[in-house]
């Protein structure tokens, strides 16, 4: 004897009723509506009625079967509320699978600081050894033997005449015999001296810098090396221009920023003047253009320098020059 | 160097305040390092007023006195002094006042008796010699006003840092000679007038008794001398040694100070011998030749050298040139009879010598800078009647001035339009004569783009007409100097391909938890002995150090790894035990003697401790090779850089490796470096207890396999379908050789699209000698999706070729 449809909406709407999950009504809906269902084989069987019972019973079947459909999703939706009322959330604060990326060299940074805002300048990158003659180290750069200018570098010797270089401007030649102007170039690099304390290590980072070309002025290296003060720690920062002396530039120029700890009032790190000393100029000596074939007559053109690691220390607020070469990886990881 | 303000005032009139002065002379390029107050020294002494003095109950010699010192309450005082009275104003140093000799002042007892202070002399000020009493100053005070004040005592001492372009201004007038250019009037300096009294000339001339002869001209252009006899040596006025000490020399005696007193003056270093060990009353001045040592004034024996310039009498070296007298001709206080030189030597040859010998004066600092080639005579006059003054000493008449290579004045040809374009100014020719004239320059304006422009003698850093802009921007201020912005070219270029190509390896790098450091070139000079490198390998051929800071610093890298490996020890011994690292830099090996070395750039890096630390999702596990590899796969994946070959290091070649776990990396026929465990033994070398793996590549190689350019490929249309091989081999197969063997194999079969490895396993149930490996075929085809019959032929062949080659068998038969 087959359920009635009223029997079988009774039993299935009490059941959707009960079903506490969504398993349960999973269950339900194949009990009912699945291809093996109560109310699917109550169809299938409407063919088995006589005529007249026929059409009523098919229309009764279909509403009842929009009506469980109905009440099934509104279970569902009762379901899925109750889940995440009760439900508390995954533990947010366990740990994460966590990678740690490495680090550049604060050196490195820094460095590619410096080149990156000279590229924007239209400056080209040239590099040379850090191993050097004494020719291109020295005497190219208008610093013969037995010059007092030797002393103001402890040169570090291979032999007689190979050095490690003291700066990076044995790449002014170098570049300058094989390029004609105009050139404009920076030098980055390890360079060399005898000395070590918190001030110094044996070796160091230095950025070269060569502009030449016809008309180049003492006005234009001050334009350019302001615009890189500028750029490199903010447009605020002022700075002076004065007079020094390098053998291989005339007239030569130390670049002072307003010391960036104490604005200028004075303290330890600029030694109470309010300045610090960062970049060494100057317009090329017609000697070094001279060693290289340069028509000094055609041509002008400036340099500078500058201690990446000066920039480095000032730029992050670190005291100790060798921090850079113990590679303490705490350190490291700072930057 | 150091330089008194109230000294250089002798000079010059200057109205500025000190910290203007020090501000002007380093815009000028005289860079003020340090700028002192002469008399802080006498903070806390102040000037009190004796208002009683009773004898001291316990000491005869004693006085107790009761003084006001402008506070309220009086002091009590003991003094020593014979003239303390009542009345009377003198010096008192208060508690906390540090005199000269670091005396500290404090209040105590003095023989019983309660003493708040001292009074004190004019020695104990150091104001002037007198220890006769306390000082009694003179004249109506307040009392309290402190001793500086009231005696208008004030000096500033500025400490200047000089280029070495720069010897003009190695002296007091060179010093005041500036600061006139950039005071308002443009000053002229009142040189010192020395008039030497007629009672004080001698009747007999200096020819008679002394003969000055120059054998190497071309180490000393000029000599000149004179000679005074009756001289009495003692110590010098106050005055003299005050100034002496004000800019940090030591009085010696009259004589000397006086030298020294000149040499600060003029510039020019002056010696004095004593004549009476001068033998035969000869001056000759030559390279030393066959002279092998000598002993200085400073009873130093010094090794010469043939080419050293020596000043000789008679019969022996008295001096070695420009650097330091001798021994055997130094005034004493038994000199009675004194031969002043005033010479000008070659820079070069002064500054060899003082180099050559390790002596460094103030007089060959001078001499090798250049000192002024025209000013022997002056600086010879002003001490030899500085000496008959102060000395009590008869100067025989004349001087000798053997001068052989005469000196010739510079004149310049200066264009007004070099100099502007070089500075970026528009000066015209009488602004830049009026620069040049106010340092003693002789300007001639031939017309208004032309000077001629005549160099003072004391300027030898000047030569060229480039000099001469510097001197121009410098007087007119580089601050004044307009900025302005060069134009450039729009003209494109490439970044230098090192440059990107190492920023794209840190990138990579870093992202694998690697972090970048950067050690020194140089090394310890045992590096290759610890890395038990064989007597022949080609890293044992470094580039020593002939003058490195220590022995661990005393050779030039020829690896990477002492570097990598002295980096981990010491983040081991912060207890950083987990260390990523990696370092890209140069290499060298020493090629022949007197040439550069081969510079190669690395990158190398080293992994050691933990994988990873005990989380809640995995276990700790210590770093191995293929940790190492996976990073050296990853790395070279990411530069696009294909067909890698590992091929496991079987020779010695690389000793530093633990044999057996190191192989070579290589790409084509490129071999890009090696990756491997560090040998126990080398490990013990360096001081390290954990395993540490690295990788060490050649930068050229790798840039060299970097793809030209890189074009996309059409993603496949059909799904593909994958079928697993597992067979078990005898532990010695490797899976590079079996994976080499399908590679062969699947180059012939279109549709398999890629072979990977997806389990190796050893042990139990397999026999000892086996182990099981299980490989993964993704077979694809481009023109349809596969089923099941179109690649069951393949993996059969395939199979059955692995069993065969290998001596395998399947998992079944187990």
């Amino acid at each position: 004897m087959q359920s009635t449809i009223v029997e079988i909406e009774t039993e299935a709407l009490e059941s959707i009723e009960q079903a506490f999950d969504s398993v349960v009504l999973e269950q339900i809906t194949i009990k009912y509506l699945g291809r093996k269902g109560i109310l699917t084989g109550f169809l299938r069987n409407i063919s088995s009625l006589s005529e007249t019972e026929r059409p009523d019973a098919g229309k009764n079947a279909n509403i009842l079967k929009e009506k469980l459909e109905k009440a099934i999703q509104t279970r569902q939706l009762k379901i899925e509320a109750q889940i995440d009322e009760d439900f508390q959330g995954i533990d947010v604060t366990l740990p994460g699978r966590f990678t740690r990326r490495g680090s550049f060299h604060p050196i490195t940074q820094v460095a590619g600081e410096i080149s990156d805002i000279f590229l924007r300048l239209g400056f080209d990158i040239a590099e040379s050894p850090e191993v050097e003659t004494d020719y291109y180290n020295f005497e190219a750069l208008n610093i013969p033997k037995y010059h007092p200018a030797r002393d103001m570098q402890d040169t570090f010797y291979v032999s007689e005449n190979i050095v490690l270089r003291t700066h990076t401007s044995p790449s002014q030649p170098r570049v300058m015999e094989k390029t004609k102007p105009p050139v404009r170039i920076i030098s980055p690099g390890k360079v060399f001296r005898c000395d070590s304390d918190i001030t110094h290590t044996p070796m160091f980072h230095q950025v070269e810098g060569l502009m030449v070309d016809k008309n180049i002025s003492f006005g234009d290296l001050k334009g350019i090396l302001t615009t890189f003060i500028h750029q490199f720690f903010d447009m605020e920062t002022s700075l002076r221009f004065r007079p020094s002396f390098f053998p291989f530039t005339e007239p030569s120029a130390e670049v002072d920023i307003r010391c960036v700890m104490c604005k200028g009032a004075g303290c330890r790190i600029c030694s109470k003047t309010g300045w610090l000393e960062v970049l060494g100029s100057g317009m090329v000596h017609p000697a070094v253009f001279e060693n290289v074939g340069y028509d000094t007559s055609q041509y002008t053109g400036f340099a500078f320098g500058m201690g990446i690691e000066r920039l480095a220390m000032l730029k992050y607020g670190i005291d100790d020059i060798r921090k850079f070469f113990e590679n303490d990886i705490r350190f490291l990881r700072q930057f | 160097m150091k330089v008194s303000l109230n000294w250089l005032k002798e000079y010059i009139s200057v109205t500025l305040e000190p910290s203007e002065i020090s501000k002007k002379l380093t815009m000028a390029g005289l860079e003020v390092e340090a700028v002192e107050e002469r008399y802080e020294y006498l903070t806390h002494v102040v000037v009190a007023k004796v208002l009683e003095v009773k004898p001291h109950p316990n000491a005869g010699k004693l006085s107790v006195c009761r003084v006001d010192v402008g506070t309220d309450q009086e002091l009590q005082i003991v003094c020593g002094a014979p003239n303390v009275r009542k009345g009377m104003f003198a010096p008192c140093a208060l508690e906390g006042a540090i005199l000269p000799g670091d005396l500290k002042i404090k209040a105590g007892k003095l023989r019983g008796e309660v003493s708040q202070g001292m009074l004190c002399s004019a020695s104990e000020l150091y104001l002037n010699s007198d220890t006769s009493g306390i000082m009694d100053l003179e004249g109506d005070f307040k009392a309290g006003t402190p001793l500086d004040e009231a005696l208008k005592l004030s000096d500033t001492v500025f400490e200047i840092n000089l280029t070495p372009n720069r010897p003009d201004c190695l002296s007091m007038i060179g010093v005041a000679r500036e600061i006139g250019a950039f005071t308002e009037l443009r000053q002229k300096l009142n040189l010192p007038l020395f008039s030497i009294p007629e009672d004080k000339i001698g009747k007999e001339s200096i020819h008679s008794y002394a003969k000055v002869e120059i054998l190497d001209p071309d180490l000393c252009p000029r000599y000149s001398a004179g000679l005074l006899f009756d001289v009495k040596i003692m110590p010098s006025p106050f005055w003299m040694q005050d100034k002496l000490k004000t800019v940090g020399l030591t009085p010696i005696n009259n004589v000397v100070d006086i030298t020294n007193f000149v040499m600060l003056e003029m510039g020019q270093p002056l010696h004095a011998f004593d004549f009476d060990n001068v033998a035969k009353g000869n001056i000759i001045i030559r390279r030393a030749s066959g002279d092998t040592e000598f002993k200085t004034l400073d009873s130093k024996t010094h090794a010469l050298q043939p080419d050293m310039l020596m000043i000789c009498d008679g019969e022996r070296p008295v001096a070695i040139a420009g650097v330091m007298g001798g021994e055997n001709s130094e005034i004493t206080d038994t000199t009675t009879r004194v031969l002043i030189e005033s010479a000008y030597f070659n820079p070069i040859s002064i500054r060899k010598t003082a180099k050559i010998t390790g002596i460094a004066t103030d007089a060959s600092h001078r001499f090798e800078r250049g000192v002024d080639p025209d000013g022997t005579m002056n600086a010879l006059k002003r001490a030899v009647s500085l000496i008959a003054e102060l000395c009590d000493a008869i100067i025989t008449e004349g001087c000798i001035d053997v001068y052989p290579e005469k000196f010739v004045p510079v004149d310049i040809e200066l264009s007004t339009q070099a100099l502007n374009i070089r500075l970026g100014t528009d000066f015209d020719a009488d602004t830049i004569k009026r620069f040049l004239e106010s340092v003693e320059f002789k300007v001639k304006i031939i017309n208004n783009t032309k000077l001629i422009v005549g160099v003072p003698s004391f300027r030898v850093d000047v030569t060229r007409p480039e000099d001469l802009s510097e001197e121009v921007a410098r007087l007119w201020g580089y601050d004044n100097i307009r900025t302005s912005y060069p134009l450039l070219s729009a003209k494109g270029r490439h970044l230098a391909p090192k440059v990107s190509l190492r920023k794209k390896i840190r990138e990579i790098l870093t992202g694998f938890s690697l972090s970048e450091v950067i050690n020194y070139n140089f090394i310890h000079e045992n590096s290759c002995d610890r890395l038990n490198l064989s007597a022949g390998d080609k890293k044992r051929n470094v580039e020593t150090i002939l003058n490195p800071i220590s022995d661990q610093m005393s050779i030039l890298r020829s690896s990477m790894l002492p570097g990598l490996l002295e980096t981990m020890k010491k983040n081991i011994s912060q207890q950083t035990t987990g260390v990523k690292i990696f370092e890209i830099g140069k290499i060298f090996n020493a090629t022949q003697k007197g040439f550069l070395p081969e510079e190669n750039e690395m990158v190398a890096g080293l992994v050691t401790g933990n994988q990873k630390e005990q989380t809640w999702y995995s276990k700790k596990s210590e770093i191995d090779f293929f940790d190492l590899k996976g990073v050296v796969e990853g790395f070279f994946e990411a530069l696009m850089i294909w067909n890698l070959v590992f091929e496991k290091i079987e020779d010695q070649s690389f000793p530093y490796y633990q044999k057996g776990y190191a192989a070579f990396v290589s790409s084509g026929d490129m071999l890009i470096g090696s990756l491997g465990k560090i040998d126990a033994k080398v490990l013990r070398n360096f001081g390290i207890k954990q395993d540490a793996f690295v990788f060490d590549f050649d930068f050229k190689v790798i840039q060299d396999l970097l793809p030209d350019s890189i074009s996309a490929r059409l993603l496949p249309k059909f799904p593909s379908i994958s079928r697993d091989i597992t067979i078990i081999v005898n532990r010695c197969v490797t899976v590079g050789a079996v994976l080499k063997q399908m590679e062969i194999f699947s180059g012939q079969e279109p549709l398999i699209e890629r072979i990977f490895l997806f389990d190796a396993f050893e042990g139990p149930p397999l026999s000892e000698d086996k182990k099981s490996l299980s490989f993964r075929i993704i077979y694809r085809s481009g023109e349809k999706t596969l089923k099941e019959k179109n690649i069951q032929k393949i993996h059969e062949t395939i199979s059955k070729m692995l069993l065969n080659k290998f001596d395998a068998y399947p998992p079944e038969l187990l």
